[in-house]
């Protein structure tokens, strides 16, 4: 096999010739994981969007095998789910990569949003790419709350109490939606069955949805932390091996630290309510959802009414998808926006006080600061997003990705 | 490349972080709660085994007194091999016990327990738990280390923590409200807890000459019931060392190879 740029590719394998003739699958790979011309700057943020697929993969190989040994029946649910622990060889090992490798999905993602939102990469011509890239984050939200209910425990129960009642605060439908989603007049067997075949479902729909994430992203080529376009082959290298290389290099760091917790704090992550077996009599001192949801959920007790606090909670994502239009400035990186680069940060920050006061009962001091931190985070978007990117001034951008690479190579 | 290291070490720093700040507030503040005990288990850490002596003793404790009202029910009796019980001594145990079965006539019938068979419930069923034990049925110990915060110190501390009515204070019983009738226990949400103290001074004859103080036995069947709760730590901690330490070998092997590659780009 050989090619340069541009070239199309020349297969010397004749089985590979021949399918490629008529398929051309070998030709796709070569062009966009090979040549692919890719800016050579990136810095290790742009792992994440590798790693979230691997660990996309790896969801979806444990979760088939889980599926295979699991029973979506409430009598029997949250034993199977221990009979997996126990008795299923390394069944122990395939639920643990499972239950954490949520919690490392959700942070894999997170860091890649905010990579996106740091370096401005949502913006022309990304929009789409950006927009379905927050479908595939509202599409994970929802496998996530499904599969959290399959245990059975008393989290799982009293999460999809609490979440599927949100529904209810609709006006005139609301609950008959309820009851629609429960498939009864609580949550009950029903409702779990239809979990489950839902949680199976979504996640091969976030495959077609990162099917077309990658091919948006291809169209224009990644974004990169200077945010300027690159000019000319001195600004990019071949994806492979450049990248290959430093993705695999990233990944294998990535999942040093989940296998930490797999291996050795397994359960950290979790509610231990989710232990005791469901129980519709009993409720739970606390009901708290998994900490991937706690900011969203400090949002939804910030407000105080209950229908705006479920609008509130859903506008925290709908707000996403119209960020490309909120943000005025025509620079993307914030390397060179000197004032909106301390906002994100303090958007950051504001989403970790929103996550603690959202594992706290709403008491105390947690109220206001759950209430201001809501008030901020769409401040920042509504307001201080279109209004900033009018007034500030941003640095000088340098002419092109290698002047600014050797550059920094020389000092 | 000093740039690029650091970036690295920020993403990792800022993971973990992440992930630890979450661990640290998902834990619910315990208002006016005592600190738990905290116990040097043989099971803690990523080298962690369980202590076989202790989890045999542990056993012994929960046969003779926790299992009076405790079910244990994801248990099988042939488990207990796992904790160096030879199989005759396994098929003892279950024969000892009675188990309800259906003959080849179709008709109900006790018989002697396997080692297949679960471990036998003290109630037929949890309405007659519930009757027998003041409205409430004693929850099953399989996994209670893990659905506790605090987990082994938790149990250990409930095991541990009774006070009798005559020791406490006039404001800690105008406080909770406590009775003569109540039994009072310092790490249980509220104090005044349902179970009597289940344990105490020579509550049982350990079989290898054991000194049955009520310390000794509390951390005897809490090493017993986080064996229940987590049969499989001992294969996970192991599995878990020889992953990392490949991880790190590889993590290091890629980044060799991945600075070759990129020598000329730098």
């Amino acid at each position: 096999m050989a090619s340069s740029h541009g070239a199309p590719p020349v297969f010397n394998n004749k089985v590979i010739a021949w399918i490629d003739h008529r398929l051309p699958i070998f030709s796709y790979i070569e062009k966009e994981y090979h040549t692919f011309p890719t800016p050579r700057n990136f810095n290790y943020f742009w792992n994440f969007g590798a790693i979230a697929t691997v660990m996309l993969v790896l969801m979806i190989a444990t979760g088939v095998v889980l599926a295979t040994n699991y029973q979506p029946n409430a009598e029997l649910a949250f034993a199977s789910v221990e009979r997996i622990m126990r008795d299923v060889p390394s069944g122990w090992l395939i639920r643990y990569l499972h239950m954490n490798g949520a919690s490392f999905f959700f942070i894999a993602v997170y860091i890649h949003i905010f990579r996106g939102l740091y370096y401005g990469s949502y913006k022309a011509p990304r929009e789409l790419l950006w927009m379905l890239g927050v479908v595939i984050l509202l599409l994970m939200m929802a496998t996530a709350f499904m599969g959290y209910v399959l245990p059975w425990g008393q989290m799982s129960f009293w999460g999809a109490t609490v979440i599927t009642n949100l529904f209810s605060a609709i006006p005139v439908v609301g609950d008959s939606i309820v009851t629609w989603l429960w498939g009864g007049f609580a949550v009950d067997n029903p409702t779990l069955n239809r979990f489950f075949a839902l949680h199976y479902l979504l996640p091969f729909i976030i495959v077609a949805v990162v099917a077309l994430h990658v091919v948006a992203l291809h169209v224009h080529g990644s974004n990169n932390p200077l945010g300027i376009d690159p000019k000319g082959p001195q600004d990019t290298v071949p994806f492979h091996p450049y990248y290959t290389m430093k993705d695999g290099f990233g990944v294998v760091c990535f999942l040093i630290v989940y296998a930490a917790f797999v291996f050795f704090m397994p359960n950290s992550l979790g509610d231990v309510a989710n232990y005791i077996p469901a129980n519709p009599m009993v409720t739970p001192n606390e009901i708290v959802p998994e900490w991937y949801f706690l900011p969203f959920y400090a949002i939804l007790r910030a407000i105080p009414d209950k229908l705006g606090g479920v609008l509130c909670m859903f506008g925290a994502i709908a707000v996403l998808f119209v960020l490309p239009w909120l943000d005025t400035s025509r620079v993307r990186s914030c390397s060179f926006r000197p004032i909106y680069k301390w906002f994100v940060l303090l958007l950051v920050a504001d989403v970790i006080v929103l996550g603690i006061c959202g594992a706290h009962p709403p008491e105390g001091w947690y109220v206001p600061a759950a209430r201001l931190a809501t008030v901020y985070y769409f401040f920042h978007f509504l307001i201080l997003l279109p209004v900033l990117g009018k007034i500030e001034r941003p640095l000088p951008l340098p002419s092109s990705i290698a002047e600014a690479v050797l550059k920094k190579k020389a000092g | 490349m000093s740039i690029k290291l650091s970036t690295q070490r920020l993403i990792l720093a800022g993971a973990a972080a992440l992930a630890l700040s979450v661990v640290g507030t998902v834990a619910t503040a315990a208002e006016d709660m005592p600190a738990l005990p905290q116990h040097d288990w043989s099971f803690k850490g990523p080298f962690g085994t369980y202590d076989r002596a202790a989890a045999q003793r542990g056993f012994q404790v929960y046969k003779e007194v926790c299992s009076a009202c405790h079910s244990l029910d994801l248990l099988y009796y042939r488990n207990l091999t796992e904790l160096g019980l030879t199989e005759d001594q396994v098929k003892a145990i279950a024969a000892d016990v009675q188990v309800p079965d259906i003959n080849d006539d179709g008709q109900p019938i006790e018989r002697p327990g396997r080692p297949s068979d679960h471990f036998k419930k003290p109630f037929p069923n949890e309405a007659a738990a519930a009757a027998a034990n003041g409205g409430k049925a004693p929850p099953d110990l399989s996994v209670i280390v893990k659905a506790r915060e605090g987990g082994p110190n938790y149990v250990y501390g409930i095991l541990t923590g009774y006070v009798p009515y005559d020791k406490l204070t006039p404001e800690q019983i105008k406080e909770f409200n406590v009775s003569k009738d109540d039994n009072f226990n310092l790490y249980f949400l509220g104090h005044r807890i349902a179970m009597p103290q289940p344990l105490d001074d020579n509550k049982v004859t350990y079989v290898d000459g054991t000194k049955a103080t009520l310390p000794q036995e509390a951390s005897d069947v809490v090493t017993f019931l986080a064996w229940a709760s987590e049969p499989h730590l001992e294969a996970r901690n192991r599995t878990g060392v020889r992953v990392i330490l490949f991880l790190l070998v590889m993590a290091g092997l890629m980044y060799a190879t991945k600075r070759a590659i990129w020598a000329d780009k730098h």
